[in-house]
């Protein structure tokens, strides 16, 4: 992606975001129970599905990696991680500052929040092989492995952590839902998907061009000596 | 398949004779496991009532640190005298390498585990000795070294081994660990396969998926 696309990106997302920002906290209604702050399931429920979105990307393009050795893979499963390990953070403490009012705990270890904890935990160790590596190249090939190994172990997990107990709002939208939203409330999510999606894909897409510029500089510092 | 076989069985055999010869890791490696279930006991003022949930999960946290500790030295020896680029010059299958590796692993767990039972028995009054929980410890260790054995061999080349190998390895782990350690209590609670029996099939599927990808995904690793 050139610069001026990469650019353009950027100002639609910052457009997107503004909007997002009006829709949440002036057009949605403010929920009857849970009060201002159920505003945060705007933030919440769109970053934590980005967040897995970035962790199915990672894991798919290190197969990916590991298949082909192509460099674009590997880029973009790192890019992935980077940008999924800010999705993750931000996804674990707008769920807990919405669980102390409502739950009257910050963290509860259901499916859902064990496996998001999990993913974060396995991003972080994907970012720490490619710091540790002795070498650029043996730390892409490990990284690309930790992704697929942490791929997984996602079933086990979610297994585990739901027969071990917890609780986690039933799903409101999508297929198997239960509850069902004002439409207000409705539009406002699905714009929130929207803008989440594409922020995501304006930073993937930033560090991605990261990437290929050291690549480069690595190039034609390997072609000078 | 008998190739690679015969060829993890003699990786296997030489681990074992330099063990038997040095008794470096063994020795080190129980020594820490018996430190940390001593620890505990300070750390909980355990009774009777008390044991009856922390019990095993006491157990296996001594466990899966003792597990870390252990695999970090899998490859540890063949890193610092170079001998791993003799075993990766063998005319051997790579998984010959891996599941050489993983049979000295549980070989070594296995051991500290049970030297551990009677500990557990003098410090907690917790008795172990029940075919159900030994069952759903074997399965866990076998999966434990699987992912173990794996990380190990990238832990080894970074300068932070000692935090990379955790780092990566007790996440994976975490359904075997929820799995042990409530299978465990059920088995303890006096549950028979009603009670312990999912948790165990989880487990051996942890294991059987663990097998199959790390042995597949191991030779990305010792490539150079």
């Amino acid at each position: 992606m050139t610069g001026a696309w990469r650019l353009g990106l950027l100002l639609v997302t910052g457009v997107l975001v503004l909007i997002d920002m009006y829709l949440i906290f002036a057009y949605a209604p403010t929920e009857r129970s849970m009060g201002i702050v159920q505003r945060l399931f705007y933030f919440h429920v769109p970053v934590i599905l980005t967040s897995w979105l970035a962790f199915a990307l990672a894991a798919a393009s290190s197969v990916w990696y590991l298949v082909k050795r192509e460099r674009v893979c590997d880029r973009l499963a790192y890019a992935s991680a980077e940008v999924g390990v800010v999705f993750f953070t931000v996804a674990i403490i707008t769920g807990a500052v919405w669980a102390k009012p409502v739950w009257g705990t910050w963290w509860v270890w259901d499916a859902n929040g064990t496996l998001t904890f999990v993913l974060w935990l396995i991003f972080i160790g994907y970012l720490m092989v490619r710091a540790y590596a002795p070498d650029a190249e043996r730390g892409r090939r490990w990284s690309a492995v930790t992704a697929i190994i942490g791929a997984a172990t996602v079933p086990f997990v979610y297994m585990a952590a739901d027969w071990w107990g917890g609780l986690h709002p039933e799903r409101v939208t999508g297929p198997g839902a239960q509850g069902s939203l004002e439409s207000e409330m409705f539009v406002t999510l699905m714009f929130s998907f929207v803008t989440f999606i594409v922020l995501f894909t304006a930073l993937i897409a930033e560090r991605y061009a990261l990437r290929s510029d050291e690549d480069t500089i690595e190039e034609l510092r390997l072609a000078a000596a | 398949m008998r190739e690679t076989l015969r060829a993890a069985l003699t990786i296997y055999a030489k681990d074992v004779r330099l063990e038997l010869r040095t008794r470096e890791t063994l020795f080190s490696v129980l020594a820490f496991a018996f430190v940390v279930a001593f620890i505990f006991t300070f750390a909980f003022e355990p009774s009777p009532q008390l044991i009856a949930s922390i019990g095993p999960g006491i157990v296996w946290v001594a466990w899966i640190f003792t597990a870390v500790l252990g695999m970090n030295r899998t490859f540890l020896l063949e890193h610092e005298r170079g001998t791993l680029d003799g075993l990766r010059l063998a005319p051997v299958p790579r998984e010959a390498l891996y599941l050489g590796k993983l049979l000295s692993v549980v070989t070594l767990l296995v051991t500290v585990e049970a030297l551990m039972l009677p500990a557990f028995l003098v410090l907690y009054d917790l008795s172990l000795f029940n075919v159900w929980f030994i069952a759903i410890a074997l399965a866990a260790t076998v999966g434990i070294a699987a992912v173990g054995t794996l990380f190990s061999a990238i832990a080894v080349h970074t300068r932070a081994r000692e935090v990379l190998l955790p780092m990566l390895f007790l996440p994976v782990a975490l359904p075997l660990l929820i799995g042990a350690v409530t299978g465990a209590r059920e088995a303890l609670d006096g549950e028979g396969w009603d009670g312990v029996g999912r948790w165990l099939q989880l487990i051996v599927a942890f294991d059987v998926v663990f097998l199959v990808l790390s042995s597949l995904v191991f030779e990305y690793v010792l490539e150079e």
